[in-house]
């Protein structure tokens, strides 16, 4: 269980979030949405345990995540960044099977289970045939696919995702949308930031909606993603779009 | 292309056995047999074990120690052009070992001077470097560059300076010259210290290539990571310039040759550039000695005129 308490953070002299109690529980799948800058990815880093928030405190198991050495929260906690600046060399394969670095430590023999992992999420996420391709001639969707499978590939218990959605086709939103709904009903905490409410609605049980000024609001998707609350969420007039609604009927 | 382990190994003893056969001194094939054993003529002796080897092993130790600090400084710095000179070291060794020249020291006090220069130069680099939430490369990079041209133009006032019967020994050593290196011992200590250290990293190494914020959400802790490994590379790049001053192009060329051929994994990419870098060093040092004999040439000279067109000629056949 990854637990925020009173979690204050803020960005370039911005007040983003402020006294936030956020617990993920094992099997839960949260939806985080809000307006740009509204703080989505900063929250993420936070729990991450890669920005040290302004107040308050984050405990992974009841511990706090300064406390946690880098390679054991590696092997609970894993996170897909909002954007990766690699010129990666290897082919998909090789690039996927980084994600194992964490579960895997030596620098010789092969990691079978690793292997066998890497493969099944390429396939799940509709790149098994491009295994041996290069990953630079992977096409945006493709490598944001890659990546994501990396992050599964991780095997951690719990999923930090900002925008795993970028970049992808229609089919592929919902693939993915469908796995990380899936590794939630197996008992891992997912939390994925998004700019589609719809998909929170389908697929995450939970949302946390980060208004401006530090102000937010969390709980329930079916309670939260209501007409009235989004329209706040996102400043602008909202209508429903009969059965394409993300309103529950 | 699979081929590159195996050249690169067979280079190790090609690259010795050549240094050593090879001289100003011709030996025929019957006493260099005779002298590698131990037997037969003094003079065959010593030169083969008081002076060639030695003299190639140090060479071997040099390259190594610029290769692998170069291929480290690459990944680290995330930056293709990085060498051992960018982190303004051997610029500060440089600028240490003329002053000494200058002021008429013996080599002991040259090589002494040279290790001041270059620890004033690490010290301020990393100083600047080392912030609360970790390294900046680009800080390491921009200090390297700043320190380096510092560096270039009070050697560049010490030429202008110095006693006309004092620059051909500064420019040798500018330009990289291992005739002075002695016992390579400790330099071969340093090597095996660094690339063991640096190998026990490969891993982690080969994860910091997708960013420091990935890594360490796949549990690098990559603060300490870029301590070791910034470390070793200025270690290895001290030992390298107090063997055989400021030799160019090893440090740059040698990693760049092995990823054009398809090694990138660390664990396979720093044994092999430390191996390349010193067959290769090894190499073009036999060629600084026998070319232009009695007379040797500064081996900085032919690793430049080597290198450049080996990376080119590559270059071009990958587009």
């Amino acid at each position: 269980m990854l637990e925020a308490t009173g979690l204050g953070l803020s960005a370039g002299g911005r007040e983003l979030v402020r006294a936030l109690d956020l617990a993920l529980a094992p099997g839960q799948c949260w939806g985080l949405l809000g307006r740009n800058g509204a703080g989505k990815t900063s929250l993420i880093l936070a729990l991450a345990g890669l920005r040290a928030p302004q107040s308050g405190a984050i405990a992974l198991d009841g511990v706090p995540l300064a406390a946690v050495r880098r390679v054991e929260l590696a092997r609970r906690v894993a996170l897909l960044l909002q954007d990766e600046h690699s010129d990666f060399w290897g082919s998909v394969l090789d690039y996927v099977m980084l994600g194992r670095y964490p579960r895997s430590r030596s620098a010789f023999g092969r990691d079978e289970e690793g292997l066998r992992g890497a493969r099944r999420w390429l396939a799940e996420l509709d790149l098994a045939d491009r295994e041996a391709q290069a990953y630079r001639t992977l096409s945006g969707g493709e490598r944001q696919r890659a990546r994501i499978a990396q992050v599964l590939v991780q095997d951690a218990d719990i999923l930090l995702l900002d925008e795993p959605l970028q970049h992808l086709d229609l089919r592929h939103q919902a693939i993915v949308m469908r796995t990380l709904a899936a590794r939630a009903a197996e008992g891992k905490a997912v939390l994925t930031a998004l700019h589609e409410p719809g998909h929170a609605a389908r697929h995450c049980a939970f949302s946390v909606l980060l208004y401006d000024a530090g102000r937010a609001s969390l709980g329930r998707s079916s309670d939260m993603l209501t007409q009235a609350n989004l329209e706040a969420l996102y400043r602008c007039r909202l209508e429903a779009a009969g059965e394409w609604s993300f309103l529950p009927s | 292309m699979k081929a590159a382990p195996a050249v690169v190994l067979a280079l190790i003893p090609a690259s010795l056995a050549l240094a050593i056969a090879f001289g100003s001194v011709d030996l025929g094939p019957g006493q260099l047999g005779d002298a590698l054993l131990g037997r037969g003529d003094e003079i065959a002796r010593e030169i083969i074990w008081g002076v060639r080897a030695p003299r190639a092993l140090a060479a071997f130790a040099c390259g190594g120690l610029l290769a692998l600090a170069g291929t480290l400084l690459q990944v680290l710095l995330r930056n293709p052009l990085a060498d051992p000179a960018i982190l303004g070291v051997s610029g500060g060794a440089a600028a240490g070992a003329l002053a000494a020249m200058l002021f008429g020291a013996a080599a002991g006090g040259v090589n002494l001077s040279a290790l001041a220069g270059a620890a004033v130069a690490a010290g301020a680099v990393f100083s600047f470097s080392l912030g609360r939430s970790g390294w900046n490369p680009y800080r390491v990079l921009l200090t390297g560059v700043a320190l380096a041209s510092g560096f270039g133009a009070l050697v560049g006032l010490m030429l202008a300076i110095a006693p006309s019967s004092q620059v051909q020994g500064m420019l040798f050593w500018l330009l990289g010259d291992l005739s002075p290196a002695g016992d390579p011992a400790a330099a071969l200590a340093v090597l095996a210290a660094c690339a063991a250290l640096a190998f026990s990293q490969s891993a982690a190494l080969d994860v910091l290539i997708l960013g420091e914020d990935k890594a360490r959400s796949l549990g690098v802790a990559v603060t300490r990571l870029q301590a070791i490994a910034f470390g070793c590379a200025t270690l290895a790049t001290v030992a390298a310039v107090l063997l055989g001053g400021a030799i160019g192009f090893v440090g740059l060329v040698v990693p760049h040759l092995l990823r054009l051929s398809g090694v990138h994994r660390h664990r396979a990419l720093l044994p092999l550039a430390t191996c390349l870098g010193g067959s290769l060093l090894a190499l073009a040092d036999t060629l600084a000695r026998t070319v232009a004999a009695p007379a040797e040439l500064p081996v900085g000279v032919l690793t430049a005129m080597i290198g450049v067109p080996v990376l080119l000629v590559l270059l071009a056949r990958l587009r």
